[in-house]
């Protein structure tokens, strides 16, 4: 299996006849994932590089037959572009955009759970299902097909783990990137619940960052519901409150959103947490060995 | 971003909330003269984005043209550390406003509730305290309640809540009201944050906001240019000044070790590291994809600007970033800025090796080359000293 994405994946691409559309859009489908559309309002019955363009994301799936909308779209208009794919009849929508207001994503994240739509992102690097599918700016070359599922914050960073992992001989079912902004269309207690039903997953490396209470709530869950054993990495700890650290949603407001609590909330609940993203690559080695 | 007192009050005047009348003023006579038109008394305010003004010395009550000159003498400069022991910030600003006579005060603010997805009202007849303070003192006195993204707030249902914090009968409709407002304006003008502590009602039985302390969200400020225009705060980190104006997403630390890395959460574990291994980061700052040289010397400029710098690490894992670029980059800057500094460099991930032969041609005898984040953390923290 793998979660969200593989073989049967039909993406279409909003945004695929923008500069960054188009390289991104054209490196997954060289990944061998199926691009079966790109959508410009306006550019219908144009191609790119062979891929149809339609006007919008609804004749995408009723005329290529597209499961999957990964939205690549300016800012300003991204909510706009997400709602449409909310209302288009895909399954899935991953969002990469980074820098959509947090009003507009207010009802635009629950419009998709309204709908049953899942939301990835926006603000994140997309999912990679090694040797099915890749969706999104995820560089493939570091992470090889294998049973550790990763679920993360953080673009460079889940490189950098996958990498460590690939480095010792292992690999992953899928790696999701949920984002960095402070409301995201899917959290980590989702993502962990995906991976705890998917057959090739053994065990998953979940990696977190200062602002908000996903973790904590990851901790409470995994607690109750995941048997799959969890290893986590929280990036901030030197981070001081009230200020943003580069994604919008990675701030310490108060006293509440450190690194500090989240450690100490998922050790609480049993998980290990490493101290530096080459500590948790090891750790999470080490477990899957001794499964 | 925050918004200093007298622009949020400026923004709920703009939409229609009840407000004392006030002049913003940066020199003890500008301040004299307002108290005059306004009339006394007069609130003389100092202009910070901290709370605890008060207790501080920071907010006075002028009788008098005297008092107004002397507690705007006595305000202006002064340096007011926050109650969590933020700060010190430096008053430069001033904020005169007619004075209100207070009959009682409240708690009125609204959130995002990210946790939950929404937005959150709270409301206490139990104001001018911190909201700490009354959740731990008295919790059943802060009434909370999350707002439906799609329908907003109603009028029946503020009402319901102004009941269920005993906000008293002949002023709760104009409380309700105040809440529906304070969830528009939060929704129009993009608020993460507003609170009003205290929300009064003065002798008149006149219900009005007297202190205002709101954050906007960054993202949505290409629609808010009257926001985007408004001037900084003079007492900001002169880096982070300079990093804002070229576009850098920098935050400045109190340590030596000048960092780059490239994507906040990578950027963010650096300083980690560096703490772990015994060393103080001097700023976080995100590259980004920008491997440029341009983006390099612009980041190095800032970086090095803040003379505490004694060592920079340069912590790069490339995914669609080659690192050769980014090699080229460092040369050319380190060239064009003679950075003298040492230099810790670690690069990872696509065409590292081509990156790394380039440094290794380009002989920088200040330029130290790790394999590992965990070995380029240790390295510049000896580098660096104390």
């Amino acid at each position: 299996m793998s979660i969200i994405i593989d073989n049967d994946t039909k993406l279409v691409v909003s945004g695929l006849t923008g500069r960054e559309g188009s390289f991104h859009g054209l490196r997954n489908r060289d990944y061998g994932t199926q691009l079966v559309a790109g959508v410009t309002p306006g550019k219908g019955g144009q191609d790119v590089e062979g891929t149809p363009v339609f006007n919008t994301i609804a004749e995408s799936v009723d005329e290529a037959g597209a499961n999957t909308s990964m939205i690549f779209v300016p800012a300003k208009f991204a909510a706009a572009a997400i709602n449409e794919a909310i209302d288009s009849g895909v399954e899935t929508v991953i969002a990469i955009t980074e820098g959509i207001p947090v009003m507009d994503m207010l009802p635009t994240y629950w419009k998709a759970r309204e709908k049953g739509v899942r939301l990835i992102g926006p603000n994140c690097p997309g999912v990679l299902s090694p040797g099915k599918a890749n969706v999104g700016i995820i560089p493939a070359q570091f992470f090889d097909q294998g049973r550790i599922g990763v679920v993360s914050k953080s673009g460079t960073l889940t490189y950098q783990i996958g990498n460590e992992l690939k480095q010792a001989g292992e690999g992953n079912s899928t790696i999701v990137g949920i984002g960095g902004d402070p409301i995201v269309g899917s959290d980590f207690i989702d993502i962990l619940t995906l991976f705890e039903a998917d057959d090739e997953t053994d065990m998953i490396v979940m990696v977190g960052e200062i602002g908000g209470d996903a973790e904590e709530k990851a901790a409470e869950f995994i607690a109750a519901e995941i048997s799959k054993p969890v290893v986590a990495y929280i990036a901030g700890f030197t981070a001081p409150p009230g200020k943003q650290m580069g994604h919008a949603g990675a701030i310490i407001s108060g006293s509440s959103g450190t690194a500090q609590a989240k450690q100490e909330a998922l050790e609480a609940k049993g998980v290990r947490v490493g101290e530096s993203p080459t500590e948790a690559a090891q750790i999470a080695v080490e477990i899957l060995g001794s499964l | 971003m925050d918004l200093l007192e007298y622009q949020g009050k400026e923004l709920f005047a703009r939409h229609g909330l009840p407000v004392p009348k006030g002049v913003h003023a940066s020199t003890v006579d500008a301040a004299v003269t307002a108290s005059e038109t306004l009339g006394y008394p007069v609130a003389v305010k100092a202009q910070v984005l901290i709370g605890g003004r008060g207790k501080a010395g920071g907010i006075k009550i002028a009788q008098d043209s005297t008092e107004a000159h002397e507690y705007a003498g006595e305000i202006i400069g002064m340096d007011i550390v926050g109650p969590h022991g933020e700060g010190p910030f430096k008053v430069h600003e001033l904020w005169v406003e007619a004075g209100s006579e207070i009959e009682s005060e409240f708690y009125a603010s609204v959130i995002l509730d990210r946790s939950a997805k929404k937005l959150m009202v709270m409301l206490s007849r139990m104001g001018g305290m911190d909201v700490e303070a009354i959740a731990a003192s008295d919790p059943e006195a802060l009434v909370k309640q999350h707002v439906d993204p799609i329908t907003g707030l109603g009028e029946d249902e503020a009402r319901q809540i102004a009941a269920r914090a005993k906000i008293p009968e002949q002023v709760a409709g104009e409380v309700a009201n105040v809440l529906v407002q304070l969830v528009e304006v939060a929704q129009a003008e993009d608020a993460t944050l507003i609170e009003v502590n205290p929300l009064i009602v003065n002798s008149d039985g006149e219900v009005i906001l007297l202190d205002a302390k709101v954050t906007i969200d960054g993202n949505s400020l290409y629609r808010h240019p009257e926001l985007e225009e408004l001037p900084e705060s003079a007492d900001q980190d002169p880096q982070e000044a300079m990093a804002r104006e070229r576009g850098l997403t920098y935050v400045s630390l109190d340590g030596n070790i000048g960092i780059l890395g490239n994507g906040a959460g990578l950027c963010m574990s650096t300083l980690d590291v560096v703490a772990q291994a015994g060393g103080r980061p001097a700023n976080f700052l995100d590259a980004g994809g920008g491997s440029k040289a341009e983006a390099i010397i612009d980041a190095l400029e800032v970086i090095t600007s803040n003379p505490e710098v004694s060592a920079i690490l340069f912590n790069i894992f490339g995914g669609i970033t080659r690192c050769d670029e980014v090699a080229r980059g460092i040369i050319e800057a380190t060239g064009k800025i003679g950075l003298e500094l040492p230099l810790v460099v670690r690069l990872d991930g696509t065409n590292s090796e081509e990156g790394l032969a380039l440094l290794a041609e380009a002989g920088l005898s200040n330029l130290h080359h790790e394999a590992t984040m965990l070995g380029a953390a240790r390295k510049v923290v000896e580098l660096a000293g104390n």
